[in-house]
Order: C-alpha cells, then structure tokens, then sequence
C-alpha cells in the first residue's frame, strides 16, 4: 500500500488511464479545429466532439444536442443563471437557491443581486435537505430559475432533485442543478429529474480538469440563454471559444466508463463508506454523521469527532487526504457555512472531517485510515479540556467561555 | 499549509499534557478561548509558596496544531521562572519562537492570555488564603 491515501475524491478525482488513452491522440495527431469545416483534420476533431457530446448525453438521458461544452462547473453555473436571468429579465428578477450551494452558484447569485434582482435563499433542514413546502412558497409570479445542487460538495446528500422539478414544471419556471458531484455516481435523468439545465464537470468523475459541459432543455420547455462571452458563435451561439478537443473527449470517455460500471462501483464504493463508517464508531465514541444518511451518495461521509478540532486531527493524519470543515483549514476563520447550515453548533463543524473514496481506493486503505484516525482521534482527546470536562459531567453548553 | 518542524515536534511529542488539582490553593488555572473559535486552551502552574517560583505546568487543548505547539511551548518556558518573570512572556516570542505564519498569530495570543489568566486565579487564590489567615488571627 502507498502513501499517501487519497481520500477526497469531492474535491477531484484522479484521472482514469482509460480516459488519458482516449484523449492522447488528440494532443498531436488529430490536432484539428473542431470548427474547421474544410479540411479533414477539422472533420476528425469534429467527428470526436460528436461522439462525446453522446456519451455525455446518453449518461443522463439528454439529446446530444442539448450538450453545451464550457470550460468546468463554475463557468455552467454562470453562464446557466446569469444567461437564463438576462434571458427572462422580462418576465421576472426573482432566483431562487439554496444556503449550501457551491460557491460558484451562491456568489453568481449575490453578483446578479448587485445588478438588481432578487434572490432567496432557502435554509435547509437539519438532514441538509430543503423543504418542498418552503420552496412552493418561496414561487412567486417574478421567479425566472430555481437553481439547487443534486448532491452537496461537503456533506454528499442528494437533493429531492425530481421533486423540485416537478414544483418548478408545474409553476412555470426554470429548473438548473449543479450535477457535478451526483452525475456518473448516482443515475440521473433530466427527464425523469425534471432538469432543465445541469452543470457538468470532467475532474469529478475521472476526466480531465477544464472540460464541463451545461445541459440545456431544448424541448418543453425549450431553454434559451444569453451567452455570457462573445466571439464566433460556437455551440448554438450559447458559448464561444474553440473547442477544447483532447478535454472533449475525455470528458466523454468519463462519461462512458462510469455509465457503465456505475451499477458495481456503486456496491463496492458503498461497502468501503459503510466499513469506514462502522469501524470509526466502533472504535470511538461521541462520533456524529453530517447530513442525511439515506439520501446520501454512495461514496460520501462526513463525521464530526467531537471535542476535536479538524485540523489537529488532519495534522495527525498527514499521510491521508481528506479535508476538514474546521475553520483553521480555510484562509476565512469561519467554519464551513454548509454544516452551520444544517444549525451545527461551530464546535461541531470545528471537528468535521469530509471523506470521499474513489474508484481507485481499496480496502486495504479504507482499513489503514480507520485504524490511524481512531488512535489520533484518542490521542487528541487526551489533549482536550473539553473531553476532560465532558468526562467531569460539565455540560459544554452552559459554560461561560473568557473569550475577547 | 506547511508546518515548521518546531509545531511538528511539539504537535508530535506534546510537553507536560494533564491536569492540576485547580482547588489547591498554589496552583493557578488559566482556561481561554471558546469552542464556537474553535480553539480552547487550559493552562495550569503550580507555584512553591516559598520562592514564588513556578515549579511546574500543564496544558490541554482543543485547537490546532499550531495552538497545540504554542501552549505546550508555554508550559516549557513557565517552568522555573517567578511568577513576575512569567509575565513577561509575550504572544511575539511564541510566534519567533515557532515561526508560526501570520494566520496562526490568534494561537500565541491565546497562549499569552492563558498565562495571564493562571498567574491572575493564582495571586487571587493568594490574596484570598492572606486575608483568611488574618481573620484566623
């Protein structure tokens, strides 16, 4: 076994050899512009585009036609909620998000606020999930898009993405999700979801880094976007730039691989989540699970050891990559806003640790990486006032802290 | 973020971990910070009534490494200095000390004021025992 582990496979995902195979040639022999209409080096590269647009597309039940290739998720969410809001200025200003989307999509949202719209920002429940209720609620005849993330970046719960569909179907207004953790772990359909448009990125699922793609409805409704840079026109207009063929195709040869081994990886990634999950609760106590675990994705923990603080603990771990919600880990001193969502007290979310395992992770690992938190985790409580206090019978909450 | 080897050594092998009896009239217990910062820090002395020199000291925290580091540093320079000498410890000798980066300065500060705060509840604990031994008499 090698160090060190990688276990943060939220943040990116090592690339499958399979899929750098695919893309090689495109680097050199089939250099062509994708655009090139006249010669044969344009067709070939052309020719690969297709093919990957489909297999995107055949992963989450779209038409190829409906795949608009970006440079990664943040810009589809940009282009996805500033294109629909400059789109549909006429008919309303009002977005609706939640509090725990990725930042890509918050701080979109907060920027079109500046240019004078209006945005509400659901809370969600204690499991990190919205409330349909507060949704329907939150609809108003001046909603243009409801944009709320599949499955949440730091706490892996899926959303009730069908149901929000369905909500945002029958009130007449749009629906975009940021499908970057959910799509090629878990099946998603934009029909069956109800999507009308999805960001889509490659490094989450095994591509390249710098190829995403957007989804955008062509039929009932039919979607149309204002492009957010100008230039040649490419991709229906909706965002040009040259192609970035060899990103392409690896984005579509992802795609490919996890449409097919999905139903397996899913149990085996799911067995190594669970045997992480029970061997850490096994060996220490007062070990609390963040967000839902039934509506959850396969391959996603995210544990707080209480009365630790998260970055001790990574200290402790060096050769394991995973990361913490503790503020200490981040330039900002605040904890994560995601579990403060969820009403974690900032305890709590200082003692946060966020697994994600990986096509490529074995059982060996998942082993090692149990057995190595569980003595840090003791180790570091011996060193803490507030396991001792705990320990005494104090009640944390009630203790008036010196704090200036 | 990297670690000088000095946070790393101290991380590693902490210095005097544990605790004092904080009832015993020549122990001192400082404890600051506040687990919503996600930092809170214990500081303990043991002061020989006679010469008024710290003869010993304990830590434990709930904090970072760098936190970690810069109290069970505290506890090392306490030990065999007076109580005035343990006063002038500043938060910036922690700092040079450990060479911490200016995002883990709030650590020395704390270690600073978990100093303060033992040296305070040991020369109230004196003052008290003072005064009831004069009622005694």
């Amino acid at each position: 076994m090698k160090t060190p582990i990688y276990l943060d496979n939220h943040a990116t995902t090592p690339m499958d050899p399979r899929v750098l195979n695919a893309m090689l040639p495109y680097f050199t022999e089939y250099f062509g512009n994708a655009a090139s209409r006249n010669h044969e080096f344009g067709w070939i590269a052309e020719q690969a585009v297709d093919k990957a647009r489909k297999q995107i597309a055949d992963l989450i039940g779209a038409s190829p036609r409906e795949i608009i290739f970006t440079s990664g998720a943040t810009e589809s969410d940009n282009l996805a909620i500033k294109g629909v809001a400059e789109m549909y200025a006429e008919k309303g200003n009002h977005i609706i998000t939640a509090a725990t989307e990725h930042k890509a999509v918050l701080d979109t949202c907060k920027k079109l606020e500046k240019l004078g719209f209006r945005v509400t920002y659901l809370p969600v429940r204690g499991d990190g999930l919205i409330d349909l209720d507060m949704l329907k609620e939150a609809i108003t005849p001046k909603t243009v898009l409801v944009t709320i993330m599949y499955a949440n970046n730091e706490i892996g719960v899926i959303q009730p993405v069908a149901e929000i569909g369905k909500i945002c179907r029958e009130k007449g207004v749009l629906f975009h999700t940021d499908g970057v953790q959910a799509i090629g772990k878990v099946p998603v359909d934009v029909n069956k979801d109800n999507i009308d448009l999805m960001s889509i990125t490659g490094h989450k699922l095994y591509g390249p880094k710098g190829a995403g793609a957007l989804y955008v409805r062509r039929k009932s409704p039919r979607v149309q976007l204002t492009a957010q840079m100008d230039g040649g026109g490419h991709e229906r207009g909706m965002r040009s730039g040259t192609l970035n063929v060899p990103g392409i195709v690896g984005l579509g040869e992802a795609c490919a691989i996890c449409q097919r081994e999905m139903p397996e990886e899913t149990k085996r990634l799911q067995y190594l989540r669970d045997k992480l999950r029970s061997k850490l609760e096994a060996g220490l106590d007062e070990v609390y699970l963040n967000g839902s675990w039934e509506h959850r994705l396969p391959h996603s923990l995210n544990l707080s050891f209480a009365y630790v603080e998260g970055e001790s603990l990574l200290m402790g771990i060096n050769d394991v990559a995973v990361s913490s919600g503790s503020a200490c880990t981040s330039a900002t001193l605040e904890p994560s806003y995601v579990l403060k969502a969820l009403g974690l007290g900032d305890d709590i979310a200082h003692s946060s640790i966020r697994f994600g395992i990986g096509r490529f992770n074995t059982e060996e690992e998942i082993d090692y990486v149990a057995d190595k938190l569980i003595t840090v985790v003791r180790k570091l409580r011996e060193l803490s006032p507030l396991y001792e206090m705990a320990q005494e019978g104090i009640d944390l909450s009630k203790v008036s802290w010196v704090n200036d | 973020m990297a670690y000088s080897n000095k946070v790393l050594d101290h991380y590693n092998n902490p210095r005097n971990v544990g605790s004092f009896d904080k009832s015993a009239g020549n122990v001192g217990t400082g404890m600051v910070g506040a687990p919503e910062c996600g930092d809170v820090m214990k500081l303990q002395i043991k002061v020989d009534d006679a010469s008024g020199i710290i003869e010993d000291a304990k830590f434990k925290m709930f904090g970072c490494g760098s936190a970690i580091a810069s109290s069970s540093l505290a506890t090392e320079w306490l030990k065999g200095k007076t109580v005035d000498e343990a006063l002038q410890i500043k938060n910036t000798d922690i700092v040079n000390e450990l060479s911490l980066p200016p995002v883990k300065i709030h650590c020395s500060v704390l270690a600073e004021d978990a100093i303060k705060a033992a040296i305070k509840d040991y020369r109230t604990k004196q003052t008290n025992k003072v005064a009831s031994e004069q009622t005694v008499a």
